[in-house]
Formats: C-alpha cells, structure tokens, sequence
C-alpha cells in the first residue's frame, strides 16, 4: 500500500511555540491575496494574538497577470506580546507566481520560510517576472526553507468532484493556501468556514469548492511529509476587554457616527470617490439607520461645500479625502474659517504630489492641512496615531469643531486606514458628550458676538425666528458680522481667529512623554508613525539606551506643554513620511535644532530603521 | 430646539418690507438687479412661509450680493459653489425655502459643474440666473454667454468662445422646471418667480439682466419695446405660440426643425405649436430653448414644469427605510459588530 495516509501517520509532526510571526501573502492582484490576509487577520484575532496589518496592492484594479506592478501584497504580524507594527521584515512568504517572489523576496528574513506556488513557475510567467534563469532551480533560495508545492495541481486534485469550470476552480487556490497557513500555524478553520458560507450562500457550489479547497490545504499540511513542524503562538497578554478587528477607516467611520450620537446631531458626510478614503463613505452609507446623510457629490469641492451648508443649516458637517482632494478643498476651508462653521475634513494621506501613489502611504500633507490656504487662516489639525485611535480622534474632532465653531481637518493616512488591529471596544458610557447648543434667543444676538472664553460664534441656524443674518466669504465686522472693509476691524478679526485656535491648546491633552522626562535623546512623531516608533524607542530601552519620544496627535495647536517637553532633551530628532515638515514647524515654533529624519517610500517605517538612525545621532 | 415641519408653519402675514435687510444696496445706479431684488421682496409675502424659514445662498459676482439684502437668512458664499452650499442645507433640512442666487459667469463658467448635478438631481432649490452676458464686478470681461465675436477688454479682437445657452444647459441636465424672465418685466418676472417657489424640486429661471456698466442694452434688439412683441414669444401651457403686435405670427414644427410662420397665409392656429410645460421628454423645451433673434422670437416664461421625487425627500426616504429595517441606531450594537473576543 503506497496510502499516503498510512506513511504520513508514522511522521510524527512537533508543535514549536514562537513569541511573534510575521507572514506575507502575495500573488497576482487577481489571486485574491487581500482576502486571503484578511481572513488570516480574523481568525488570528480571535485565536487571541495580538497584530498588526499591512495590505499593500497596486492602484491598478488589474495590472497585467504575472508581471511585477500586478502584485498584490498582504502582511500580518501576529504575537503573544502587546505589537504595534505588521513588522518590519516578514519571517513567511507565501509566493503565488514568479512576479510575488521577486518583488518580495527583498524582504524575507534570511533563513524564512519560503512557501511556493510551484505550478506558476512556467516559462512564461519567469519570463514575464524578468528571471532569466528559474530561481527555484537555479540556487537562488538556498537561504530560505523553501516549500515548492504545485498548488494549482493539488488544489484541482483536491476539487475534481466539484463541478464548475476549471477556472473557478483554479480561483480557489488562495484559501487552499490559507488552509495550510492555517495548519502550519495552528488556527482554526471554523471562522473561515463560517465566512464562506454566507459570502456565497447565493452560489453553493462555489462556497462547497473554496470549502473544499480551504480544508484541502489544511490537511496537506497535516499530511503531507514536506512538514515536520508546525507553529503555536500563544494568547496575547494584552489589556482585559471586548475586542474586536478595526481598520483606520472602519474606526474612523464609527468615530463619527459616534460623534453625532454624543452631539444628538445628525451627520451629513459628503465625498468624491478617492483612494484610500472611500471606505469610509462606504461604511457611513451602511448605516443610514442612525440618521447618517451620505452624498457622493459631484467633485471635491462640492462635497466640501455641501458639508459646510450642512454645518450652517444645523447638521455635523463631514467630508473626506485624499491629498489631491484636500487641495480641491482649500478655498471652502478658507470659506469654513472666515463664517466659522464647525465642519471637519478627513484626510487619509497618500503618496504625492498630484496623484502620487494612490494605494501607498505618506504624512505629507500636514504643511497644506496647517498652512496650505490663502491668507491668514488658521485651524485645528488632528491626527490619530492607530487605526483604534482613529474612533477617539473622529470624536474629538468634532468636539472642537463644534465648541469652537471652527472646521478642523483630521490626517489619517493610507497605513491606518487599511491597517487593521484588535481593538478594545469602548465602553459606550464612558465616551465624552459633545455639547451642542444652538443660538434661540434674539435678545442681544449677532452672528458674531463671541464667547469670552472659548472666542466661538454662536450656531444660529436657519428656521430660527429673530435670528435671521447673513454671513459669507467677505471679512466680517466684529460682532455684528456685516462685511467691513475697514483695516482696524480686518487686524482685529484676523487676530480674533487665531487666537480662537491658539487658545485651544488648553483644552486638549498635554503631550506624554514615553520614557524618561529628559536626557540625551528625544524622537518626535505624529500620528500613524506611532506604532514604528514606540516599538523602535522600546527596543533602545530595553537595551538600556535612554531614549525617549513623544507622539503628537495634535498638531495645531501643539500640546500645551510641548515646548516643556522638548526642552529636556539634548537631541530632538523628528521622524516622519515626508521632507521633515514638522522638523520645520518644531524648529520655526521652538528655535530648536532638530534633527530630521525622512522616508518617502509609500511605506511605513521599519522599527530597525529607526533604531539605527537613533543610534547614529547618539554615537555623533 | 424644534425645527419647523412644514414651510408654512403658522406663517404670519409678512410684507415686502419684512423682507428688506438694513443693508445698504451697493449696485451701480440703474443695474437691473434692482428690479430682480424688488420682485423677490414683493413676491416673498405671498408665499406664507416664515422668514426664519428661508435662506438665500449665492456665490461670487455682483448678482451674489443679493443675499445681503433680504432680511433672511442668507450665505455669500464663494465663487461657483452656491448650488453646493444650497444642496448641503436643503438636505440637512428640507423644511427650509433655499434659493440660489447666480450668475452667468458664477453658474454657468466656474461653477457649471455644480448647477447641473444640482438639477439633475432635483434638490428642491430656487435658483435664479442672472444673465447679463458680462463679468461686471471684474470690470468687463466676456463671460460664457456673451455673443461669438463680442468684444471686451479680455478679448480686444473679439471672443472666439460660443456661448452656452443657460436654458439649454438646465434642459440637458433635465431639470424639473425651467423658465426665463425679464428683469424688467416686472408682472411676468414676479409671476415667474412665485411659479418656481412653489414648484416642488429644482426650478432654474434665468433673468435677462441689463448691465448699464459694462454691457449696456444687451438685450434691447429684441426688449425694446417698439419690437419686443415681434422677437419674442411669451409661453403659455396649453396654447399655441403665437407673437407679433399683431399676433399675426407663430412656431410650427416641421419634421424636425421650429419653423416661423405667418397666421392667415393657408396656416391656422391649429397648425401651430401648442405649448405643454408638462411634457416628460424635454425635447419641445429644448428646441424652444434654442430659438433666439434674428431667426426666431426669443422665449420668454416657463418652458418645463414637471414633477418628480426631490433628492431629499429621497434622501430621507432612505433613511426611514433603514431605520423601519434595522431600527434606530444602537451605538452600543455598532461597536460590537461581526466577530468579538473577550480578554481577561
């Protein structure tokens, strides 16, 4: 009896417990590779590790099949410690076709595992991937296990009883592959499974053949005598609680549907389509049954427009995009400051200029959201530092919107937005209230009468008796809101707004610093940086270098006591996606000589990266 | 606070001084807004909703200074974006009478855009066009309307542009109604007016407006009044068109061209064109749009009125439809959506 069943059941098949893994999936953007990530992404959290995601594909829908700018990546580190990047280089590959492997293989850890796809490494497709020779012949992977699996043909094997075409068969390969991920790091099937199942309940026998495919992969592993040794990961130790799985633009979404529920204001969300922000218009569409108003508007401008009506009318006044479209929407910003109407605008940052990098992440956006308007027109910039922080700052942005009667722009980017991590579920109690009060009384009203303290207009909206005005994009008299020309009132007023943002630092928290509150060396970031750089500064520590860093997710106005902060360190070095535009804010504010550090690559920054630029400054 | 429920919530009985700002009106002397602005004063009374339930959006020009002046609400706002300021209030509350006020080089050149997805989507909104064929507040320059070959100090050697026709425009866009006045003719341009306050979705009136400044008798080869009667045609639903002095002349359709005809020669009324403002295609509107003097009478009045589902009342509908499926929204359900696990 030459069973494979009988032979596989001498081999004994160990379990080896590791602390963190980081695997990448990557294939033709055809090969379903971000499917295959997210429900890798799933089923791990709930098995109870800690992680952390980076989907990573081309802006093409359908780059052409097999060549390089087609490929489709998908990262997720795993662990049984609290993490906070999808790490920086993965110790798994998993390798659809020639084209994946070259444009990855760059990355994988020396001696990684290297699982491929064995049946795509024809001649055309090594041709098409620019190998000349075949590099799983030729010795070109001798510094990796590598695993060659003809998976199309096992997985055909695996389905021949299904009947579909054997092209769709062939589409199942991806969770044949998920399978054996899921064997060789020892999860669950069920969730998946269950996944399948309502995914093509319309389409039966499709949902029976990625079944099929899915448990085929399993038990390959499980079979299989290429396999010595699979892998446990423990449960993560990490803060009691609910959890759940959350993107950047999933928690954004549910920030602001929050937000209205705590103001008891209905959200009015208008956007163009735009890469990477158009999940969220997606998201708040699904959830009309909180009052939410989408309107996919015409252009940038309109959907900027339209939320500032929206914010005079009485409604939490929303927009969201990407750079190309946050520079569509300056002149209604500078319309949005001059009647001083509580809008906010998203903007999940992108590769740039012009239209960049449209699936690829950048922080360099935050000099136009500060600065990039005519005139003097100052506003709040937020920025959250996670995708789970991204609900708390959709909150907090219309909180200050709605209390200083200012438009705020809030910066994610393209790495929170499609990151996912597990993230503690609020306790709906405990979130802050934001307090809504429109104007009613006529009785010594003017449109722009001010709050002693917070310097806010009053919200006089429309359907209001006695409090008919007019307000518009001309200047505005003092108190009375007529237009004035007169050059008094025009310092004055200018003056009056930029105060009325200056005085919200002292209404927002103070910056914290991470580490010892002074020393040698001090690494300042903001918002998606976080995770990198917390990781990175960790890591020095815990070596017993004395560094520490301070994550801004304020960035206008600063954190109170930031000038403080940095006063305490001997060397300030400022990290970030773009050219060092908060280096250049930092040093214009505080006269400090900080110290740059740029990446301008359309991706995260790698912890090592930047424990060793830390480690440069300290040696000079 | 409460937001009123419908436009005519216990109107008090207003009058057109009710409705005039403290503002002091700064257009030129003799400018033909004078007369659009004392039409919509006078009009507002009649329509029995309350001020505070009224709200006048423009965007840049010298037309876009109207909001200033009416003792409403109102939002000067920027150039070309009226319509989407318009549609973000609309939306958030139906309830309120929002109109935009334009121009032809506001809502036809810069903000083209934004006047054409507004009334294709029908968002129930008064806007009002004020054509004068120039760019007055910049001092001169041809606008999008301005005759083929018209000079200006942006085109000394004459414009090469071709105008673009606003009603054609509105027409194209499908707009439910549509109509053209005459800021002089005070009678019809009110009339005009209080039939788009009361339509029920988009109404886009364009106003033929003299620029005494920087375009002065710009309309007046078919306005004055010596031929007025001649070059133009007044609409009316349900009958022929028929102009002259005399009435002695009409429009006949002849296969697919608008033909001049004159009355008496072998031709009748009943070979006439009889004018339906309610006809669902807008193909007779739109052939009636694209007459315009020497070759045809010039028409004036309302050449499409038809109903259809405004956008946010469809907006709402929708929303009432999600809350009847799923219930009103749980905050605390939402957070815990799809697959959950428990730490301790």
């Amino acid at each position: 009896m030459s069973s494979p069943t009988l032979i596989e059941r001498e081999v004994k098949k160990e379990i080896q417990e590791l602390e963190t893994v980081t695997i990448r999936f990557a294939g033709d953007s055809g090969d379903g590779m971000q499917l295959t990530g997210t429900q890798f992404t799933n089923t791990t959290a709930l098995v109870g590790n800690d992680l952390s995601t980076l989907p990573d594909f081309p802006a093409e829908i359908r780059a052409p099949a097999g060549t390089l700018p087609g490929v489709s990546g998908f990262q997720v580190s795993f662990s049984r410690r609290d993490i906070r990047t999808p790490g920086d280089e993965p110790d798994v590959l998993v390798a659809m076709n020639p084209a994946a492997l070259k444009v990855n293989l760059p990355d994988l850890t020396p001696g990684g595992l290297l699982i491929l796809n064995l049946d795509a490494f024809t001649d055309i497709n090594l041709k098409k991937a620019g190998y000349t020779s075949n590099p799983t012949e030729d010795g070109a992977l001798a510094a990796y296990r590598v695993f060659k699996i003809p998976v199309t043909s096992v997985n055909r094997s695996a389905l021949k009883e299904i009947e579909l075409p054997s092209k769709e068969i062939d589409r199942c390969k991806n969770f044949w592959a998920l399978g054996l991920m899921y064997w060789l790091y020892d999860r669950p099937l069920a969730p998946t499974l269950k996944w399948i199942e309502s995914k093509f309940s319309r389409i039966p026998e499709v949902a029976k053949a990625n079944a099929l495919a899915l448990r085929a992969g399993y038990a390959y592993g499980d079979m299989s005598e290429l396999f010595h040794t699979h892998y446990r990961v423990r449960k993560a130790m990490i803060e009691p609680g609910k959890y759940r799985n959350i993107t950047g633009n999933e928690a954004t979404a549910l920030g602001f549907i929050a937000a209205s529920k705590l103001a008891g204001r209905p959200l009015f969300y208008a956007s163009y389509p735009i890469t990477p922000a158009s999940d969220i218009l997606h998201e708040l569409a699904r959830h009309k049954n909180f009052g939410v108003k989408t309107f996919q508007a015409e252009d940038e401008i309109a959907a900027m427009t339209a939320a500032i009506g929206a914010a005079f009318a009485g409604d939490l006044g929303l927009t969201g995009t990407s750079g190309p479209g946050l520079a569509l929407k300056s002149e209604g910003l500078g319309l949005a400051v001059m009647t001083e109407l509580p809008v906010v605008v998203i903007d999940v940052q992108r590769g740039g200029p012009s239209t960049g990098l449209p699936t690829k992440t950048e922080q360099a956006d935050l000099l136009q959201a500060v600065y990039g308007r005519n005139s003097e027109c100052p506003l709040p910039v937020l920025a959250p530092a996670t995708p789970g922080d991204c609900f708390h700052m959709a909150i907090e942005a219309f909180r200050i919107a709605v209390k200083y009667m200012t438009p705020v722009i809030y910066l994610s980017d393209g790495y929170l937005g499609n990151g996912a991590e597990p993230w503690r579920i609020p306790d709906v109690g405990h979130l802050p209230k934001i307090d809504v009060r429109f104007r009613t009384d006529p009785e010594g009203f003017w449109p722009y009468l001010r709050d002693e303290r917070t310097l806010a207009r009053p919200w006089a909206i429309p359907g209001t008796p006695g409090l008919e005005h007019r307000i518009g994009g001309l200047e505005k008299q003092n108190v009375k809101g007529n237009v004035s020309y007169d050059p008094d009132n025009h310092e004055l007023m200018i003056r009056l707004r930029a105060e009325k943002v200056a005085r919200i630092a002292e209404d927002i928290p103070e910056a914290e610093i991470f580490g010892e509150d002074h020393g040698k060396l001090l690494v300042v970031g903001w918002g998606g940086t976080h995770g990198a750089i917390t990781s990175a500064v960790e890591r020095m520590q815990q070596r017993g270098v004395p560094v520490s860093s301070v994550h801004l997710r304020y960035l206008n106005p600063f954190p109170r006591n930031l000038g403080a902060v940095l006063s305490g360190f001997e060397k300030i070095v400022v990290a970030e996606l773009n050219l060092g535009q908060l280096a250049l804010m930092l040093r214009a504010r505080f006269l400090l000589d900080a110290i740059s550090f740029s990446k301008m690559k359309g991706k995260p920054f790698k912890i090592v990266e930047l424990t060793r630029k830390m480690e440069e400054v300290l040696e000079s | 606070m409460e937001r009123p429920t419908s436009l005519q919530a216990q109107a008090p009985s207003l009058t057109r001084k009710d409705f005039v700002s403290d503002q002091d009106v700064r257009w030129c002397p003799g400018c033909g807004d004078y007369a659009i602005l004392a039409q919509v004063q006078k009009v507002m009374p009649e329509l029995g909703i309350p001020k505070e339930n009224i709200v006048f959006v423009s965007g840049i020009g010298c037309s876009s200074r109207f909001p200033y002046y009416m003792n409403t609400y109102g939002f000067h706002s920027i150039h070309g974006r009226a319509p989407g300021i318009a549609t973000g209030i609309k939306a958030s509350n139906p309830a309120l009478s929002v109109w935009v006020i334009t121009g032809d080089g506001d809502g036809l050149s810069i903000g083209g855009n934004h006047l054409i997805h507004a009334l294709r989507r029908n968002v129930d909104l008064k806007i009002i066009l004020f054509n004068n064929r120039i760019y007055g507040l910049t001092k001169g320059q041809y606008s999008p309307t301005s005759e083929f070959g018209k000079k200006t100090k942006s085109t000394p050697m004459g414009s090469i542009d071709n105008p673009i026709h606003p009603l054609c425009v509105a027409l194209a866009a499908e707009a439910t109604f549509v109509a053209r006045s005459v800021d002089r003719h005070t009678e019809h341009l009110a009339a005009t007016i209080e039939r788009a306050a009361r339509h029920q979705g988009s109404a886009f009136v364009e106003v033929f407006q003299n620029c005494n400044i920087f375009n002065d008798g710009a309309f007046d080869a078919f306005l004055e009044k010596p031929v007025r009667d001649d070059r133009t045609v007044v609409l009316a639903h349900g009958k022929p068109l028929i102009f002259g002095k005399e009435r002695d002349k009409g429009i006949r359709l002849r296969g697919t061209e608008l033909e001049v005809v004159q009355i008496g020669e072998g031709i009748n009324e009943a070979d006439l064109l009889v004018h339906n403002e309610h006809a669902d295609s807008p193909n007779l509107a739109y052939m009636i749009a694209r007459m315009e003097y020497p070759g045809y009478p010039v028409p004036l009045g309302v050449l499409r009125d038809v109903r259809k589902p405004t956008y946010e009342a469809l907006l709402e509908g929708q929303i009432r439809t999600a809350v009847q499926r799923s219930g009103e929204g749980s905050l605390e359900a939402l957070l815990n959506t799809g697959e959950t696990w428990l730490i301790d």
